[in-house]
């Protein structure tokens, strides 16, 4: 008997899709399959073992990059959540005025330039700063994560505030609530998920980033992804497998509460 | 408007202002300040040791597309940045083409799928959107390397002698930013399907068109924006890719931004690798504008 005809149906378009999680995926697997890989080439199986993690985590290099690159996350995303959520107040639900405009697309401009030319950008103007006051700190790698994970800790922060219902705000205030406490109990509460999302966002986007952080270090202060991207030019052995297999599953675990988070609508 | 409602719409205005003060002051020091400070390098002189000299020269944008003859002092059109340039828009455009070649069919896929599970494909395609970059490269890397997975495939079943060379090639970096940028194809794409009336695809299959023709005729018209969108996502950065050249592309196949890096490492030459950038930057504007040109007419339209 012939199938009923389905009209959503496209001839080869489920092989193709087959085919793109197939790509997706398969890059990954073999990267965590053979973080497991007893022995040291990617040519032989020899067995399960965690020799890798252990000696990945005995790598004082390593730990001193991951430490590094959780205390640049961690500062960059809390700084760029907040001036987001600001910024997002500051223009959504709003007629126009001047300044918004201008505002707006300040925000998204980072979204634009190619990450090369910002790294360049940075470089150069902290090259000066560096030699100008001799401070060589993490300062200057937060400030450059801080203004690259602004616009993607907005994007969520204003998606919230646009779906929200001005009325209860309009309720609070002929409560005879002062702006203060109608933020503080009725938008804030509500917005809340919002901001979770974009503090998560930036804290991943931060955490991601190799060609900026890259080009901004000092001497001494590579991140993880700094560290692995100097390594794979050398012998690659299966301790960097280790490394991104642990990185990934870190990256999944904020990826489930992100989808679940935004998700939730009420 | 009475003079009190005036005065209350002028408060508001300021203290939105205020609110958007930090976000701006930050974006300002470490985002749009510098664009410019890169503007002014690119019109100055290079220092010994990297850095520039303040001497106001053009020298830096004239060999972005010229070169001097060191014989008989003629300039003659660069040709070694020209074959760079190149590649890049070459590379970045393959690429753009193959993804949505791929994406399309898989967004369509995920679109179709129904209400529950749809939710679970979507994921998937997400987790790798949020993966490290430089992981995924790894991973593309662990594929194509001689000692890699297609490598020890096909030497273990015997049909080759010796390793296929992929790594260090123009298919290598390719194929690595195809993978990369893969989800910032479907995702865009799957809003705008996610949007289709399948009605008016009823309406077609009722008229007696084929599924090609209906593919053709009614739904890629319907999510040209999405199209374009993905378009754009998937060819900036491709057009500016740094990690997957680095990585996978080795010094023979150089893109922009592995030039770019080369004149604030070795090659010692600040503006030049700051006009580079600004060139980078207007190719990345003018791909901007046809989006918007495109966009807007998608709007007109209605």
């Amino acid at each position: 008997m012939a199938r009923p005809f389905d009209v959503r149906r496209q001839r080869g378009f489920t092989l193709i899709a087959a085919f793109c999680f197939a790509l997706l995926y398969l890059p990954i697997a073999v990267l965590v399959v053979y973080a497991f890989n007893a022995g040291p080439s990617l040519s032989r199986w020899e067995g399960v073992s965690l020799r890798w993690f252990v000696a990945a985590a005995n790598n004082a290099q390593v730990i001193e990059a991951s430490i590094r690159s959780l205390q640049i996350a961690v500062s960059a995303a809390v700084v760029a959540t907040a001036a987001a959520t600001l910024a997002a107040l500051a223009t959504t639900r709003t007629p126009p005025y001047r300044g918004l405009t201008t505002t707006y697309a300040a925000i998204n401009l980072p979204l634009m330039v190619p990450e090369i030319v910002t790294a360049v950008a940075l470089l150069i103007v902290f090259a000066r700063i560096k030699m100008a006051t001799g401070y060589t700190g993490l300062g200057y790698l937060i400030a450059a994560h801080t203004a690259f994970c602004i616009p993607f800790a907005y994007l969520p922060i204003r998606a919230r505030l646009e779906g929200m219902d001005l009325n209860l705000e309009r309720a609070a205030a002929d409560l005879y609530a002062t702006p203060l406490r109608t933020f503080r109990h009725v938008t804030l509460p509500l917005l809340w998920p919002g901001i979770l999302a974009g503090f998560m966002l930036a804290f991943v986007i931060s955490l991601d980033d190799v060609v900026i952080t890259e080009f901004v270090k000092s001497g001494g202060q590579d991140t993880l992804p700094t560290y692995m991207l100097g390594q794979l030019r050398r012998a690659i052995t299966p301790e960097m497998n280790a490394i991104s297999t642990v990185f990934l599953a870190l990256s999944i675990v904020v990826v489930t509460v992100f989808f679940l988070v935004s998700r939730k609508r009420d | 408007m009475s003079a009190a409602a005036e005065a209350a719409r002028a408060r508001e205005v300021r203290s939105r202002r205020l609110l958007a003060l930090p976000a701006l002051v930050i974006l300002a020091l470490a985002a749009i300040g510098p664009l410019l400070v890169v503007f002014v390098y690119s019109f100055l002189t290079p220092g010994p040791y990297g850095d520039v000299v303040w001497t106001f020269s053009t020298d830096a944008w004239t060999s972005v597309f010229l070169e001097r003859d060191i014989f008989d002092d003629t300039l003659s059109l660069a040709d070694a940045h020209m074959a760079i340039f190149a590649r890049s828009v070459m590379l970045a455009l393959a690429t753009t083409v193959l993804a949505l070649l791929i994406g399309f069919p898989t967004a369509y896929f995920i679109a179709t799928r129904p209400e529950r599970t749809r939710e679970l494909w979507l994921f998937l395609v997400t987790v790798p959107f949020w993966t490290n970059i430089l992981i995924r490269t790894f991973g593309m890397l662990e594929i194509i390397r001689n000692e890699g997975l297609i490598n020890t495939v096909l030497g273990n079943l015997g049909l080759i002698e010796q390793p296929i060379q992929m790594l260090f090639t123009d298919g290598a970096v390719m194929a690595g930013m195809l993978y990369v940028y893969l989800p910032l194809m479907v995702l865009p794409l799957y809003a705008s399907l996610d949007k289709l009336d399948f009605r008016l695809v009823e309406a077609g299959y009722d008229l007696y068109a084929t599924p090609f023709r209906v593919l053709t005729r009614i739904i890629l018209p319907l999510v040209r924006p999405g199209m374009i969108a993905g378009s754009i996502l998937v060819f900036i950065p491709a057009l500016g890719a740094y990690v997957t050249p680095r990585v996978l592309g080795g010094g023979k196949t150089m893109m922009f931004g592995t030039l770019i890096e080369l004149q604030f490492g070795q090659g010692r030459n600040w503006p030049l690798g700051a006009a580079l950038s600004i060139t980078l930057m207007a190719l990345v504007m003018v791909a901007l504008l046809v989006y918007v040109r495109h966009a807007g007419r998608e709007a007109r339209h209605g």
